[in-house]
């Protein structure tokens, strides 16, 4: 027996036969895999019309295709998770401004909307102001994609998720840059991707970062975060994101290098936002969390 | 259970959910656990009433608990603790034996986490105040499942929408008790309006602090906490964990501004980053 052993037994969780108070969410897959596809629209978006400020048309025009191939991928992922799928457009029979999911079916229509105008006109090389103006909508509201899934998952009862409100949108935001950068350095010549390459590393290490805050500062109720299947995946991720920044630092003029960099960068960011998509289960669980956070036992 | 002298049911409350004047009033249920003998007839009741499908017909192992807790398929759940410890009866006999029951319901909050976020309308605050799910609007998307903070609304597989109790919206128009109110035989569970029952619970409160039962307290009935207040609130004789409730549930939406205005913050953080990597590598 071990000499240090405590004369007070440890505090027993005070729960109800150890049952989770919250439900798990009951978000299919599809939910997460959109949480990627959205991202990658958003910030595709964002690429195509700074690259089209610049004159790098070549750039511009496949970072447009990824961010509309998104966006026509990420509505049949939302469907497919409903409940009741053949209702979906009752999602856009009000505007509430208190549930981010009405709101972001709204940016979601939007973004998709002004994209595949841009995609036609520059397709087709018709009304080139109209596609400057559509161009320019979907980088408005690009960044919003990106970001409104964050506020989306924060605003739940789900501890990991709501108590990540302040860093989440960074790190959605980021990944988001990562992945736009990262597609669209694996589409584009080597000639025009220069751009493409440094938004997607910049992307990936601020991701990293911000990911790496998060879990910090949520303390106890980032323990998700770590633990199970959220936890490999989030260190995955890290790994995956760091071994992509050094491929793509080191890939400036050999494009196999930077395109196996840009592969890895994807791949980071897609285990990120699984490992976050994941945790809210985890956290959502177990009774502790919510228990011992509203008691101020646990660390938030 | 501390048995209560036939007092209380004199505080027997006007249960029409519409004033003179036929105005709708602010309803709900004061649940006092301390006589609740966990007859599971709310249960039951609610069903019958409700059409509410059978939730699995398993064994738990949790004392008389076979239901577990509040789902899409049980709208009242009835739960029993048994806690090890040293009772003095009404009758003056001692026992070593503490039993808790009480009866869970959905506490159709002021400020609903469910009824902010659900994204078609499909929830909706009714004229006597309580949260109700039109059924032929939900689509299922179970957004309000992760907002609430008791974990009582919840999809029902069978046909991929939510459902929760309705405090009996259909025999609420019609000036009728909900129905596990009715069928309570101890009213454990009361039905009025929120304020009245609100005065009947302090009443009652002080009169279990008086016999010594110095562990009852409300919970959800005050009006400041984090949801607003329930429209169904409790007399618990123990800590709301032990009963599988949270203990100072907040409704999420209340960071919403706070939510968005990070979510604005990185936003522009991320059209800074692009422009400013892209214009620094193109020399």
């Amino acid at each position: 027996m071990s000499r240090e052993m405590s004369m007070v037994p440890a505090a027993k969780p005070r729960t109800y036969y150890g049952h989770p108070v919250l439900k798990p969410p009951v978000w299919s897959p599809e939910v997460g895999v959109y949480l990627f596809t959205g991202g990658l629209a958003g910030g595709s978006a964002v690429l195509a019309a700074t690259a089209r400020a610049q004159g790098n048309d070549v750039l511009a025009r496949r970072a447009l295709g990824t961010a509309l191939a998104g966006v026509a991928m990420s509505p049949a992922l939302l469907i497919k998770d409903l409940g009741v799928p053949r209702r979906f457009h009752h999602m856009l029979r009000v505007v509430k401004v208190t549930s981010p999911m009405n709101l972001g079916t709204w940016i979601l229509s939007g973004v998709g909307a002004a994209l595949g105008i841009a995609a036609a006109c520059d397709v087709l090389g018709i009304m080139p102001r109209v596609r400057r103006v559509a161009e320019t909508g979907a980088a408005v509201l690009g960044p919003v994609l990106s970001t409104y899934t964050a506020v989306l998952l924060s605003d739940t009862a789900v501890p990991a998720w709501h108590g990540a409100q302040l860093e989440l949108p960074f790190v959605f935001a980021a990944s988001s840059a990562a992945t736009a950068g990262a597609a669209a350095t694996i589409l584009t010549p080597q000639s025009h991707a220069r751009p493409a390459c440094a938004v997607a590393l910049g992307g990936v290490v601020a991701e990293i970062a911000a990911a790496e805050a998060m879990k910090r500062r949520l303390g106890d109720a980032g323990d998700p975060y770590h633990g199970g299947e959220s936890g490999r995946f989030g260190r995955v991720a890290t790994a995956l994101g760091a071994l992509g920044a050094g491929a793509l630092v080191l890939g400036r003029r050999r494009r196999p290098l930077a395109v196996a960099g840009a592969a890895a960068v994807l791949a980071a960011s897609f285990c990120e936002r699984w490992s976050i998509f994941r945790a809210g289960t985890a956290s959502a669980s177990d009774p502790r969390y919510t228990v011992d956070l509203q008691r101020g036992r646990l660390t938030a | 259970m501390i048995a209560g002298p036939p007092t209380i049911v004199s505080h027997l409350v006007d249960t029409r959910s519409h004033d003179a004047t036929g105005a709708p009033r602010s309803m709900g249920f004061f649940t006092d656990t301390s006589i609740c003998i966990g007859c599971k007839a709310c249960e039951v009741a609610c069903k019958e009433w409700n059409h509410v499908p059978q939730d699995g017909l398993d064994w738990t192992g949790e004392s008389y608990d076979n239901t577990g807790c509040i789902g899409a398929n049980s709208w009242r759940h009835v739960a029993f603790i048994e806690q090890a410890r040293p009772v003095r009866q009404d009758d003056g006999a001692h026992g070593d034996l503490r039993w808790l029951m009480a009866s869970d319901v959905c506490k159709h909050c002021a400020k609903a986490g469910c009824l902010d976020v659900c994204p078609t309308g499909a929830l909706m605050r009714t004229e006597f105040g309580t949260v109700v799910v039109q059924s032929d609007v939900c689509n299922g998307c179970g957004y309000c499942v992760s907002a609430c903070p008791f974990g009582v609304i919840d999809r029902r597989e069978e046909d991929g929408r939510v459902w929760k109790c309705t405090l009996c919206y259909d025999r609420l128009r019609g000036d009728m008790e909900p129905a596990c109110a009715q069928a309570c035989p101890t009213k454990s569970i009361q039905f009025g309006p929120v304020d009245e029952l609100r005065r009947i619970a302090d009443d009652r409160v002080r009169t279990l602090h008086r016999r010594g039962v110095s562990e009852a307290r409300l919970y959800g009935a005050d009006r400041d906490d984090g949801v607003g207040g329930f429209g169904a609130f409790f007399l618990l004789l123990d800590d709301p964990e032990v009963y599988g409730l949270p203990p100072t549930p907040v409704v999420p939406t209340r960071d919403l501004g706070r939510m968005w205005g990070a979510a604005a913050a990185a936003a522009v953080s991320m059209v800074a980053g692009v422009v400013v990597a892209a214009l620094r590598s193109r020399a």
